[in-house]
């Protein structure tokens, strides 16, 4: 997993609240089974039109916010279905990380064991965000060690983060080792529960 | 014979005590403005008189929730600085979110840790033509030959599409006696919120922590807050589960429940059959919630006993003993409690594009006033429809009943009981979607699909179908349909379609009718 320590990069505004994986992935790409190649696939219908065009209406097609890698959005973030493709689209087209108000349980874990982060700030310092990323080329700064978002005018914000959770995305740690140092323990636990099941295979 | 999972009555009083000692209970949150009536209303057209509070009984005492005795006896080891390590009982698998974590296990060198605790199906691409008809879609047939294939080369049990098992997991689960009270279950899937109304602690996983639990079999996990919803009085006619699950999310809103389990209480979840309070957990995930679970009772234990994975003999009666103490303690601390009057929900049909745009049948499609304007405004754009529209003067074009929300047999029964002696009307095409083959042959032993059929409704093989329109089953731009599912999200059910959820005799009654119409005035045949 790609360590997160601090990210500079362009930031684009996606004006929208309760934005649902559904919109982010949609369903008809989920039947991929590879982990790659979502990135084209990103906020499909809104990004393409029904012949498959780009429309040229929607933000991540204005020219100004090419190469974007920060996405400002609206609360809830992230709702809806588990698919973990909605974290793989959105890494696969270039952005490292995600600031709204709040993000949907699932998307954030799952965002967490991609190395993505999802920084949650204020509803004003987000729509602050929201303002200053409509000028061409906006850039900010999302500092992990640090736990601050700043730009080069004047803006700057704190926030918060689970210990480990950023833990993990500071070291890009594999979590599924983390837990196998625990072998010892889950035998254990194992022996005292049979599953209930095992008499059926 | 079997042996039951969970810890036996005396092994929960030690860890009890050992919680007591070694892990003192966190002080009470202090009372916040969480839940102001600006919060709660953002998208609630309705009436029902409820109120919120942030309990703040009894913090420090032993007294636990049911989730707190569940998630205590599952805990395996808590890292100083980690998250608690929390073991899975039961882990269930599709063919959608799995195969990157099979690619995964073997990248690493790595095997399924308990193969007997996992069991797969096919449900999300599965086409609902009748079976043998080939899979058109060959990315779909890969997903599908993929999941075969993982399973046999990791000893999974698999019901395959072919089989008399196969269906929507969060039905086969139940149904083959798998889900039971007291456990953890897990499966790549949002909707996993469903077993919780056995009483057991059920949620949705991304595709890394299903790699996660088929290599450990347990899951770093944070532990989530409480929140009790507690629904008095009776539901008044015509008005379902579902009706209550969109009521509830119409007040708190898609994130009222964000980071929270939420145990249902309450003589009206006591009187929800066991397909009541699945269609309620089901659609607790609409409101963020990480779980929800309803305290198993007699419903609960009749529904699991016999069934084919369920303990038997000496294993059964082991079980109920601890079962029976799967309650929240008298007093017991959540962290938010709401109330709701049953006496004042309705039959509710969304009109936006999230399961909190919601309103009562007899209301009408809100003007920009209330809420969040602009995403009021962007919702009615995308779903046609202008402010002030009296619901039940929408035509509708298509009707879907199924999903792992509303498709089970007494879903099906309520909208056969509805459509009996009508005809669909002549503009409107509609489908019934068993959830899983079981229910599809218990349904015909009962003549449904006899009314169904005569009524003019499709009646189709098991699957997740047009909720999520993986399959052919989809709705064509600008189509308008009345669905029993669990998401009205933009293009869910097809690129341009508009979804409004409504229970599964609301749909029935709007497929025959034409456009949505109040069930409460249905004349039934």
């Amino acid at each position: 997993m790609q360590p997160f320590h601090k990210h500079q990069g362009r930031a684009v505004p996606l004006d929208r609240i309760n934005v649902d994986t559904d919109q982010i992935i949609p369903k008809q790409f989920l039947k991929r089974i590879e982990r790659t190649g979502f990135g084209e696939f990103l906020f499909y219908d809104w990004r393409r039109t029904p012949d498959g065009k780009p429309n040229e209406s929607f933000i991540l097609n204005h020219p100004c916010h090419q190469g974007a890698s920060i996405l400002i959005a609206g609360k809830n973030f992230g709702c809806g279905s588990s698919r973990e493709h909605a974290v793989w689209a959105l890494s696969d087209y270039g952005f490292r990380t995600v600031i709204a108000p709040s993000f949907a349980d699932i998307f954030a874990n799952n965002s967490t064991k991609n190395g993505f982060l999802n920084v949650a700030l204020t509803e004003g310092e987000v729509a602050e965000l929201m303002r200053r990323s409509q000028q061409d080329g906006y850039q900010l700064t999302v500092d992990l060690e640090q736990r601050k978002v700043y730009d080069e005018q004047e803006f700057s914000a704190s926030f918060q983060i689970d210990d480990f959770v950023r833990h993990c995305l500071l070291h890009g740690l594999d979590d599924i080792g983390l837990t196998l140092q625990h072998e010892s323990d889950i035998a254990a636990y194992e022996a005292r529960h049979a599953s209930p099941w095992q008499s059926n295979v | 014979m079997r042996d039951y999972a969970g810890p036996l009555p005396a092994e929960l009083d030690q860890r009890r005590a050992g919680n007591l000692i070694g892990r003192p209970r966190l002080a009470p949150m202090p009372a916040r403005s969480w839940y102001t009536i600006h919060g709660l209303s953002r998208f609630w057209c309705g009436t029902t008189s409820t109120f919120i509070r942030p309990d703040t009984e009894n913090p420090m005492t032993s007294k636990r929730t049911l989730f707190e005795k569940i998630w205590d006896a599952h805990v395996v080891s808590e890292p100083t600085g980690r998250s608690p390590l929390i073991y899975i009982d039961l882990h269930l698998v599709h063919e959608v979110t799995s195969p990157q974590a099979f690619d995964g296990l073997r990248a690493a060198g790595r095997s399924v840790r308990q193969p007997s605790r996992t069991v797969a199906t096919v449900d999300h691409n599965v086409p609902t033509e009748p079976r043998g008809t080939p899979i058109l879609d060959p990315i779909a047939a890969k997903q599908i030959q993929a999941l075969e294939k993982n399973c046999k080369e990791f000893a999974i049990r698999f019901f395959d599409m072919d089989s008399p098992e196969q269906g929507i997991v969060h039905v086969i689960g139940p149904e083959l006696g798998f889900t039971q009270p007291g456990l953890t279950i897990v499966c790549g899937d949002s909707h996993t919120s469903t077993h919780g109304a056995f009483g057991s602690l059920a949620f949705g996983i991304g595709t890394s922590e299903v790699e996660h639990v088929l290599a450990t079999q347990c899951l770093p996990q944070r532990k989530p807050k409480t929140m009790n919803i507690v629904v008095h009085g009776r539901l008044p006619e015509g008005v379902t589960g579902k009706d209550l699950a969109l009521g509830v999310i119409g007040q708190i809103g898609t994130d009222g429940a964000t980071g929270h389990v939420i145990e249902y209480s309450g003589e009206v979840v006591r009187g929800l059959s066991m397909e009541g309070r699945m269609t309620l957990c089901n659609m607790s995930i609409e409101a963020g919630a990480r779980a929800a679970m309803v305290a198993p009772d007699e419903a609960t234990f009749a529904y699991v006993k016999g069934r084919r994975f369920a303990p038997q003999g000496e294993a059964w009666d082991k079980a109920l003993t601890y079962w029976k103490t799967l309650v929240s303690d008298p007093g017991a601390h959540f962290d938010k409690v709401l109330t709701i009057a049953a006496g004042t929900l309705a039959p509710f049909v969304t009109w936006g594009t999230n399961p909190g745009m919601v309103v009562q049948v007899t209301g009408r499609v809100p003007d920009m006033n209330g809420g969040d304007r602009k995403a009021t405004e962007q919702a009615l754009q995308y779903m046609g429809l202008e402010p002030g529209t009296r619901i039940e003067d929408i035509p509708i074009d298509r009707v879907f009943i199924g999903s792992c929300t509303n498709s089970r047999l007494e879903d099906l029964r309520a909208a056969a009981r509805v459509a009996k002696g009508y005809h669909v009307s002549p503009n409107v095409r509609a489908m019934v979607v068993p959830g899983s083959q079981a229910i599809k042959h218990a349904a015909e032993k009962e003549g449904l699909h006899r009314v169904f059929q005569e009524a003019g409704f499709e009646w189709r093989e098991s699957g997740c179908s047009m909720c999520l329109g993986m399959n052919p089953d989809i709705l064509q731009p600008g189509e308008r349909c009345a669905s029993t599912s669990n998401r009205n999200f933009e293009g869910r059910q097809g690129r341009g379609g508009r979804t409004h959820l409504v229970s599964p005799m609301m749909a029935a009654a709007a497929a025959i009718a034409g456009h949505f119409t109040d069930i409460r005035n249905w004349k039934f045949q």
